[in-house]
């Protein structure tokens, strides 16, 4: 039993944060959410450079990390800065899938990936809600290759992404998990985007598909992507509640230093007892988070039920946890916790958010006793 | 026991029926229940038609130009407006000053004052809480000096409610510092539009900016803005919080957003069925529903006692806690129904007659601004934790 971080991965961490506290201020994301782009190019140009996107792939793929502690430590401190860069939709999610099912044949992309290339990961849709197996758009072999129609939803960071992997059905009916494949498709022309801001920082875009692409542009077996891509949503799911603890450690500090510094009836307010107690719970609920993302990470690379069953384990903590979180740290704080300017309010935001990606604490529950069942 | 209405509130029901089918404008309507923005002209055009009805003064006696309704009366007008989707009353003249004038005012602040409230003349704000005075309202410090015929006054307030369309605004300020801080506090009316007033927006996460810091700097003030006595100001203040916390369990708030979840909770798909069929949900959603239906009779009983005559006490506090728990569970319910689209924030959408298109269903990003924006409701009015004090100091005596 040794729940200590390896060397290495304790210099990633120590790397990071440090890097992250440096160039990251609330002003700083402020700029980056109101921005074209959506990101920032520098900190996501930082990243590449201190190897922070190698470290989400295995070394057999060019990278020097890939493990589930890997992507828990990266995103741990993603979340503690608040930061929102395409990390996991292009580290994880489109670059995973196209180091698992590309093969040699896309190792340059995979290495370009790692050098800061963003690819988008277009996979949901408009009808899918936390279905990953709900895939309508179509693609059908012609003379050219391979003609693809559809409409692609909640496409992160899809306008700064030179390319996307995009799921297509070439058999089976809509919510089948036969049938599905994997492309890469370009950015450009067939690729139309309607591209609008998150509430909690970055952008996303509704992906309206209408292209051709060549016979190569075929990403592993065809008909055959599902369970890579499940492989990958766990991955990017526990990015996710890492992402999250992240989140509530730096709203649990703010918070803390708060009740510390916040006079109210002549004293600190952290000195009335009704509000130590809540405090307290918070933080027990935090380090049951903790707990629940070192359980994913531990088993993202278990076999599927295992995997799965810790997929919707922590994703349903996580989500009853940080709704917890948001809601006691607002109200902690008063009205200053529910304005724009204060560090807190993008926090709360974002970790809301969590809860709308990859399922909610409802999907998850109602998956977790599925998969405990089978 | 009788839980039914009499045959008289019956038909004082139909009647407020009547005249919202034929008076509520069908644009505000819409507005409302679909989460759009509201501007100052349809608060103003809402105020103007219950004006014309005699209906605005909903809590003021007649012989000021109210209704003269009883609570049971200003209950079933306030559940039936707000089950209609009819703008909500903006309560800083109506329900927060006028009351305090009839109380406390001059026969002169009332004869100027109270007929412009309704007329729509003027649009109050309120100047309670400053940075350092929030659950601790006595510890204001903006300070009002008498110099011959004004005050000057010096100072800041802060989350003020649509003072960006106000042109006066009642303060609470010091006028000593003798004593225990609650002594000498002093009720000031400002004209907004008098020099050193500033007001500056503050945004708050679900990205509007409905409240805002009003600073004053040397603003003279004539001393005939005094209400009532100088240093007597936090009894007016303790009487305008009583009117403040009518109303505050937000029975019909309740209802009305109970009854948008179940419409969401119709049209979203979840496992290819509808979400309102799926027994996790639905559990979570008749909690809620059970929940209400008993404190909306909580909030009947504290009523009824009114009617009887009976002065509400800490009941109201109680009122608070749960009411805002229960809107706040159903804004939290209705979020989660929306799914992934809660995410995206494309606030454009939100203006009436904006050519911008939501992504995804029209009552996605409303579900959670909703959600966030009334995160409000159990810190402002006395927040949820002075609430707790005042029923363990007032009912338990502990």
């Amino acid at each position: 039993m040794n729940f200590q971080l390896t060397e290495e991965r304790q210099m990633l961490q120590d790397s990071l944060r440090r890097y992250l506290a440096d160039s990251v201020s609330p002003e700083m994301l402020a700029q980056a959410t109101t921005s074209a782009a959506g990101h920032s190019e520098t900190l996501w140009k930082g990243l590449a450079e201190m190897g922070v996107i190698g470290a989400l792939f295995p070394e057999d793929k060019g990278g020097f990390g890939g493990a589930g502690f890997d992507l828990s430590v990266v995103f741990e401190e993603v979340g503690r800065a608040g930061v929102f860069e395409p990390l996991a939709e292009t580290g994880i999610l489109a670059g995973g899938l196209l180091a698992e099912l590309g093969g040699e044949a896309q190792a340059d992309r995979v290495e370009a990936i790692i050098g800061g290339a963003i690819i988008g990961f277009a996979h949901s849709e408009p009808g899918a809600r936390y279905d990953l197996e709900h895939v309508e758009t179509k693609a059908k072999k012609d003379s050219d290759g391979w003609r693809i129609t559809g409409r692609k939803s909640l496409v992160t960071h899809a306008g700064v992404a030179e390319a996307f992997l995009v799921t297509a059905r070439t058999g089976g009916e809509t919510t089948e998990t036969d049938g599905i494949s994997a492309f890469l498709v370009p950015a450009g022309e067939g690729v139309d985007i309607r591209d609008y801001p998150l509430n909690g920082g970055g952008r996303a875009a509704e992906v309206t598909l209408d292209v051709t692409v060549p016979a190569d542009a075929l990403i592993g077996p065809e008909g055959g992507a599902y369970a890579a891509i499940e492989r990958a949503a766990a991955r990017a799911t526990c990015a996710l509640c890492a992402e999250a603890l992240g989140l509530m450690e730096t709203i649990r500090g703010l918070t803390v230093d708060y009740l510390k510094n916040r006079k109210q009836f002549g004293q600190p307010i952290g000195k009335f007892q009704a509000l130590q107690h809540r405090m307290a719970d918070m933080l027990v609920e935090i380090e049951q988070a903790r707990s629940a993302v070192i359980n994913l990470a531990g088993h993202v690379d278990a076999d599927r039920t295992t995997r799965e069953r810790h997929v919707s384990a922590t994703k349903n903590l996580i989500g009853r946890a940080g709704r917890l979180v948001v809601e006691e740290s607002i109200q902690m704080h008063g009205g200053i916790g529910m304005t724009e300017e204060y560090a807190l309010g993008h926090l709360v935001k974002r970790l809301t958010m969590v809860d709308h990606r990859f399922g909610d604490a409802d999907h998850h529950l109602e998956r977790f006793i599925r998969l405990s069942a089978a | 026991m009788d839980l039914t209405y009499t045959d008289e509130q019956k038909a004082f029901r139909d009647e407020v029926r009547a005249f919202l089918d034929d008076k509520l404008p069908k644009r505000q309507r819409d507005k409302v229940a679909g989460g759009k923005r509201l501007t100052k002209a349809d608060y103003e055009e809402w105020h103007a038609i219950l004006n014309e009805r005699g209906w605005l003064g909903v809590t003021w006696p007649a012989e000021f130009g109210g209704t003269g309704w009883d609570a049971v009366q200003r209950h079933i007008f306030e559940e039936e407006t707000t089950r209609a989707h009819a703008p909500r009353i903006v309560p800083f003249g109506l329900n927060m000053l006028g009351p305090v004038l009839m109380k406390f005012g001059s026969k002169a602040q009332q004869d100027h004052y109270l007929p412009r409230i309704l007329n729509g003349d003027d649009w109050w704000c309120q100047g309670y809480s400053e940075p350092g005075a929030g659950s601790d309202l006595a510890s204001v410090k903006t300070t009002a000096v008498r110099e011959g015929d004004h005050y000057i006054v010096n100072g800041q307030k802060t989350w003020t409610t649509l003072g960006q369309y106000a042109d006066k605004i009642f303060c609470l300020v010091r006028t000593s510092k003798e004593g225990k801080p609650q002594q000498g506090i002093s009720f000031l009316l400002i004209d907004m539009d008098s020099p050193g007033v500033e007001v500056r927006p503050i945004v708050l996460i679900d990205g509007e900016a409905e409240v805002n810091e009003v600073w004053l700097s040397d603003v003279k003030v004539p001393v005939e803005n005094l209400v009532g006595e100088e240093n007597k100001g936090w009894t007016y203040a303790k009487y305008l919080l009583t009117h403040e916390r009518t109303n505050i369990a937000g029975v019909g708030f309740a209802q009305a957003g109970l009854e948008n979840l179940k419409r969401i909770a119709g049209l979203e798909k979840a496992g290819g069925r509808p979400l309102i069929e799926n027994p996790f949900f639905a559990a979570k959603m008749a909690q809620v529903e059970i929940d209400l239906m008993a404190m909306a009779t909580t909030n009947l009983r504290t009523i009824a006692a009114a009617a009887a005559g009976q002065a509400p006490g800490a009941e109201s506090s109680m009122l608070k806690i749960k009411g805002t728990v229960i809107r706040q569970e159903i804004n939290a319910l209705t979020r989660q129904a929306v799914g992934p689209f809660a995410m995206p924030f494309v606030s454009e959408a939100l203006d009436e007659g904006s050519n911008v298109e939501p992504v995804g269903p029209d009552y996605a990003l409303p579900a959670t601004q909703a959600y966030f924006n009334n995160r409000k409701l159990s810190i402002y009015g006395g927040s949820n934790e002075v609430q707790r004090q005042i029923i363990s100091k007032t009912i338990l005596e502990l």
